[in-house]
């Protein structure tokens, strides 16, 4: 090996100063960017009662579960992807749009929305199509407190729902059109176990699961209970989502928990309850069939799956 | 350098650290919420993967002027057969919980099981003719028709992918790709084989042979 001395020190190897105050300026930041980080790992405890309208009789899944294992495919496709590119998602400032066929819309802000009702806790059994569920206590209202809010018009037959979507934070989504909508019949929206839901296991929601503000369809399959909302629209007409578009034969719009409709490549008889070796049978409409049932009276539920 | 007996070892470690890695995670309870669901995953994608591995040696060996890579082709194989093996045992066990009917009933009505399992049940003929034995009882020309049936398996391993996933045919057909350019490599080389002058062709098929 040849051995050289060493030159002189070189420009090159000088830090510049604007990197050198950024480093300060970095080092001076580590502290918010710390407590930032804590805020992340310990969301904001939201105070709510414990609602009438929970379901009893049922394990909880631990927050962990409800939080590493998620279907959010605007921050990756697989299940542990959103808990980890879903974290420095900006969920604040946010505003939920809700318009159309209704006397008084208005653009929501958070704390608006969070003060369209008591905040309840409600326990609900959660049915992914893809044969898996778990159970949540979530936080928040029934969304027909939201809507009676705009005071929907005669012509409101539907709800549509919008997530946010921007490709600078989402640049993972992949397999949908986006940005994520759904749907549900006005009667379905005004149901009170139609959930609008801000917070589970006592705290904010967590970005991979909705966070800040979500729907929480009981009886249906999970992809209809929307994420991240930032536009509710009441129409005549019903409404495109995101499932149906991308494969209709597989994905209807009600798409409510049956176990007597197989999915076109699955079997929809059972499921598999996270933390649970064996399996459970699928309950019709989830088990809410008491409550949710008349609502498809006189309807063909393997026509409209 | 292909030729030290320690390679081979060093590989057969190497195919082996996969299922480490599982063994591992799964001792340390970190294989997700849903574990089972992770263990059917990570073993199919490993069986999808060391089928491309094993399809990749013929046309690296050419493309790279190394026919030595043929000394691992079998164990690469049947390491695709290895991982298979688990992929099956953990739908059969812990999917189906041995429940033979509902099997059955899975094969003849889901067409992405019938593809799984078609990719499977291939493999299984090649895995038991792999040994230097059945290539003499069967013939060298009659052995290597029969473990054409490679091709079939993996691509039926990568439609059992596309047709199980939701939408995102990202990866899926990535695989599919993968076999399709093997596939489009091997004809290349055997049109070419049968198009060229014949004593130009000899010390390639000798090499083959053996």
């Amino acid at each position: 090996m040849l051995i050289r001395k060493a030159a002189d020190i070189r420009y090159s190897e000088i830090t510049p100063k604007s990197v050198y105050l950024n480093r300060r300026a970095f080092l001076g930041g580590l502290p918010v960017a710390l407590a930032g980080a804590r805020q992340l790992l310990a969301a904001n405890k939201l105070q709510a009662a414990k609602s009438p309208l929970s379901t009893t009789g049922e394990k909880l899944n631990t927050f962990q579960q409800v939080a590493t294992y998620n279907n959010y495919y605007e921050f990756g496709v697989d299940k542990e992807a959103p808990s980890v590119n879903a974290r420095s998602f900006k969920t604040s400032p946010w505003t939920v749009s809700v318009e159309g066929e209704c006397a008084k819309p208005h653009k929501f802000s958070l704390e608006e929305i969070m003060a369209v009702a008591p905040l309840e806790e409600r326990v609900y059994r959660h049915r992914c199509v893809e044969a898996w569920s778990i159970v949540v206590p979530w936080i928040g209202y029934s969304l027909s407190a939201l809507l009676k809010k705009v005071e929907p018009t005669s012509k409101a037959r539907y709800v549509a729902f919008e997530t946010f979507y921007d490709r600078k934070q989402m640049p993972m989504a992949e397999g949908l059109n986006f940005p994520y909508v759904e749907g549900l019949r006005l009667d379905e929206a005004m149901h009170p176990l139609a959930l609008l839901s801000l917070g589970m296991f006592g705290e904010e929601l967590p970005p991979q699961d909705g966070a800040p503000v979500r729907l929480t369809i009981p009886w249906k399959y999970g992809f209809k209970s929307i994420k991240s909302i930032v536009k509710i629209k009441l129409q005549g007409g019903m409404p495109r989502t995101s499932w149906n578009e991308a494969n209709s034969r597989e994905y209807g719009f009600y798409s409510n928990v049956n176990p007597n409709v197989d999915h076109p490549r699955w079997t929809q008889k059972s499921e598999r309850r996270l933390g649970e070796f064996g399996k459970r049978q699928t309950l019709m409409f989830n088990g809410y069939g008491d409550q949710v049932a008349s609502l498809y009276n006189g309807m063909d539920l393997k026509q409209n799956y | 350098m292909l030729r030290n007996r320690w390679v081979k070892v060093l590989v057969f470690i190497l195919c082996l650290v996969p299922v480490a890695w599982l063994g591992w995670r799964g001792w340390r309870q970190d294989l997700s919420a849903n574990p089972i669901e992770f263990i059917t995953r990570y073993t199919g994608d490993w069986t999808l993967r060391f089928l491309v591995f094993t399809l990749a040696i013929t046309p690296l060996r050419k493309l790279l002027g190394l026919p030595d890579l043929i000394k691992f082709r079998r164990m690469i194989g049947l390491f695709a057969f290895f991982y298979g093996c688990l992929h099956f045992t953990t739908y059969i066990w812990l999917d189906k919980f041995f429940d033979l009917g509902e099997m059955l009933h899975d094969v003849v009505k889901r067409p992405f099981i019938t593809a799984g399992f078609t990719a499977f049940a291939l493999m299984i003929p090649l895995a038991i003719t792999s040994t230097t034995g059945w290539i003499r009882r069967m013939g060298g020309k009659r052995w290597q028709m029969l473990h054409r049936l490679v091709y079939l398996s993996a691509i039926a391993g990568s439609v059992h992918y596309y047709w199980l996933v939701k939408s995102a045919i990202t990866r899926p057909v990535f695989y599919m790709s993968l076999v399709a350019l093997a596939l489009a490599i091997r004809a290349g080389y055997s049109w070419r084989a049968r198009h060229a002058v014949r004593p130009a062709a000899l010390p390639n098929a000798r090499m083959v042979l053996k």
